[in-house]
């Protein structure tokens, strides 16, 4: 997981999620950040998907457990795409 | 879709507010209660990073805006708007939601609940109408509102084909008839959306009946029931998906995980579909387009390029102004008013926009041109109020960042279109803007068109006459004057209000003012309605005058700038002397105040064998004897005068 990559995801969550970037780390997961709820998670998935051009299948999105998770589900479907 | 800086900023000011900065600016200013600030900059950011992640910030700090107490600072313009639908919307609600605020308008999104919508419609005690909505989206899929025809056509006999068609449509009268019984509010239905694959294959299409064929003829009878109600649309969602791809628009895995049909990066086109109904219903309505000339209207620099450098024709690169040009024309035929407003010398801007062969805009198509070195704010105001329209009803179209900069700094009311880099791109731009959109157009809309057409004309006949006297005579020019009345009060007030030019008093009166002098026996209050071989003007002049001893006293004589010098003036000031001699004045007196604006009014009384009585600081007074006056209507207006004795009128 890239430095870049994980900036990025944490800046879109930071806009999802209503709190500042530099709280949110690698770890932070529906048990840490209050309101990630099912509708935040489909919020996210699509702002994660329009920023970085990819699809998300539904087994990738049920991997999506923290922060951590979803920028190397990022950069793993960004190779695979290359 | 991405917000990767693709787009190089183009000055220093703006290239200094990324978008991470931007969102920390705006968080600091909120801070500091700068609220009308904090509004601009977070339009800018929408404006430069229209995603989804964008979008939750923007709802948050409009938000945090609205709950700012100080509320006179942000008064933007309220609209709630319902959604009953057949598929998951919730993502796009911060989309539509931030779209909307850099509209200028403060939305509120009711989501009705999952495939609710026929209880919700038919139920007065509904949430829908407690939300009180002003306009309700109905957003159902074709394989809900048809899930015969959607999923077993193959199986329907042509008579049960029909009846399911039938029978959909019944569905949405009836839904569309009790909602018009329970709300006043706007509706905007979508058609539905035919089949990307019908089962038949390339036969569906050999026959109308065919499934794709049977969805357009639902489609067609929703326009018909649409047609029939006051304030129901329709959105033609088939129109929408096929202009950006089905098969880019539909996300198959996310319908059948979370309901949500719809391509993550599609749901921004999505809102702003939406938004092309709530602007114009929201009363958000551009009426005036200015634009620039030079690298706008067409390729280059008149001034450097010269005639036959400067691009604009049927070939690349010319081509793209031209579409430019064509979609200006459309919008004109909407009844938007065009307008220059450019830094360029006149000549060399006129001599293109009357003889460059490729040009399809004139310069009688603009209503108004401001063709000089002055800054463009100063330049939009003028415009504004030459043409009667306030600042919130211009739009502005400029390839310039740094002037657009500067009209949103100082005019923020103003829609300003931001045009892409590449000029191909610029007809789109100014189609896709919402501002522009219509739902209906009135009469008024269409004879403002006229009104202008007409005046241009006038002013083409006017050079083709050997006298002034031949062209008024041409003109055959109908007046009529009357005391004002109940049916007139609100244009009367309205014209004291707004004439600044030829006005000799500058004294402004609403209509409560108006009709108390109105009820007076020694006010009177004339207007006058003109019209000619070319158009209808309207009511465009009024004069307010009062007796007192042996004289009478012109309070006030004013006359739209669209008759000035025309000679209506003198048929008004002889109607004037008329009346008061009959009334056995042997004077008529009147006030010239000058103003900053109403030079032109300047010499109408010496002109009209007045005499300065008297000069103080404020201006000057004028006297006309009424005895030995030869002050007459000009012959070559016909005009009907209407008394003052009449219901409730006065001697």
């Amino acid at each position: 997981m890239t430095a870049s990559t994980f900036e990025q995801v944490r800046s879109v969550a930071s806009d999802i999620f209503g709190i500042p970037a530099d709280r949110i780390t690698a770890e932070s997961s529906p048990e840490t950040i209050e309101n990630w709820d099912s509708m935040q998670h489909l919020n996210l998935v699509l702002a994660v998907e329009e920023k970085f051009g990819v699809q998300l299948d539904p087994e990738d999105i049920e991997k999506m457990k923290n922060i951590g998770a979803v920028a190397e589900l990022v950069e793993k479907l960004q190779s695979a795409t290359r | 879709m991405s917000d990767s800086p693709s787009n190089p900023t183009p000055d220093s000011t703006t290239a200094a507010r990324s978008p991470t900065n931007l969102r920390a600016e705006v968080d600091r200013l909120i801070g500091e209660g700068a609220l009308a600030v904090a509004g601009r900059r977070l339009a800018e950011l929408w404006r430069r990073d229209p995603a989804s992640g964008t979008a939750s910030f923007v709802t948050a700090r409009i938000d945090a805006l609205r709950d700012h107490v100080l509320r006179d600072q942000l008064t933007l313009p309220k609209f709630k708007l319902a959604i009953l639908r057949s598929f998951t919307v919730e993502p796009i609600v911060p989309l539509l939601r931030a779209e909307a605020f850099a509209y200028g308008i403060d939305l509120e999104v009711h989501v009705g609940d999952f495939n609710c919508y026929v209880q919700e419609m038919l139920d007065q005690q509904s949430s829908l109408y407690r939300f009180a909505p002003n306009a309700v989206v109905l957003a159902i899929r074709t394989d809900q509102a048809a899930p015969e025809l959607w999923r077993d056509f193959a199986d329907l006999a042509p008579e049960a084909v029909q009846q399911a068609a039938a029978r959909v449509v019944r569905g949405y009268e009836q839904w569309i008839s009790a909602f018009r019984r329970n709300s006043q509010a706007a509706l905007i239905v979508h058609s539905l959306e035919r089949p990307s694959s019908p089962g038949l294959g390339v036969l569906d299409d050999q026959t109308e009946a065919g499934q794709s064929g049977v969805v357009r003829e639902i489609n067609r009878e929703l326009q018909h029931i649409a047609a029939r109600f006051h304030g129901v649309y329709t959105l033609d969602y088939d129109a929408l998906v096929a202009r950006h791809g089905s098969e880019h628009w539909h996300d198959e895995r996310k319908w059948l995980t979370t309901r949500l049909p719809i391509a993550a990066a599609y749901l921004l086109p999505m809102a702003r579909e939406w938004m092309r109904f709530v602007a114009p219903l929201s009363g958000r309505a551009a009426k005036v387009l200015a634009v620039d000339l030079d690298n706008t209207l067409w390729g280059g620099v008149i001034g450097e390029d010269g005639m036959s450098g400067i691009k604009v024709g049927p070939e690349y690169p010319g081509a793209a102004y031209q579409a430019l040009q064509r979609t200006l024309l459309d919008l004109s035929r909407r009844g938007i008013l065009l307008a220059i407003s450019s830094k360029n010398n006149l000549d060399d801007a006129m001599e293109a926009l009357e003889k460059h062969p490729g040009m399809l805009v004139r310069a009688q198509h603009f209503a108004a041109l401001r063709i000089n070195w002055t800054d463009k704010a100063q330049n939009l105001r003028e415009i504004a109020e030459e043409l009667n329209v306030g600042i919130d009803a211009l739009a502005f179209l400029d390839d310039n960042p740094f002037e657009r900069e500067q009209v949103r700094a100082s005019l923020p009311e103003v829609t300003v279109i931001d045009l892409p880099k590449n000029p191909l791109e610029y007809a789109s731009a100014v189609r896709n803007c919402a501002a522009f959109e219509r739902l209906t157009l009135s009469a008024e809309d269409r004879q403002r068109t006229e009104m202008y057409a007409a005046q241009k004309q006038r002013a083409g006949a006017e050079q083709n006459f050997q006298s002034k006297e031949d062209f008024f005579r041409y003109l055959e020019q109908e007046a009529e004057l009357e005391p004002v009345s109940e049916l007139t009060l609100a244009r009367v007030a309205q014209l004291t209000q707004k004439t600044n030019q030829f006005n000799l008093t500058t004294r402004r009166y609403t209509e409560p003012e108006i009709a108390e002098l109105a009820a007076k026996p020694d006010w009177h209050i004339f207007s006058i309605r003109v019209r000619d071989r070319f158009g209808d003007h309207g009511l465009v002049g009024v004069a307010i005058a009062h007796d007192e001893g042996e004289q009478c006293e012109v309070d006030t004589f004013l006359l739209s700038c669209r008759v000035i010098g025309r000679t209506v003036e003198t048929a008004l000031l002889a109607h004037l002397a008329e009346s008061a001699g009959q009334r056995g004045r042997k004077r008529l007196v009147g006030w010239f105040l000058p103003t900053k604006k109403n030079a032109p009014a300047r010499d109408f009384y010496l002109q009209h064998g007045f005499e300065r009585q008297e000069a103080n600081g404020a201006g000057s007074l004028w006297v006309l004897d009424l005895n030995s006056s030869t002050l007459r209507p000009p012959d070559w207006i016909k005009l009907r005068v209407t008394t003052e004795a009449g219901p409730g009128g006065k001697n």
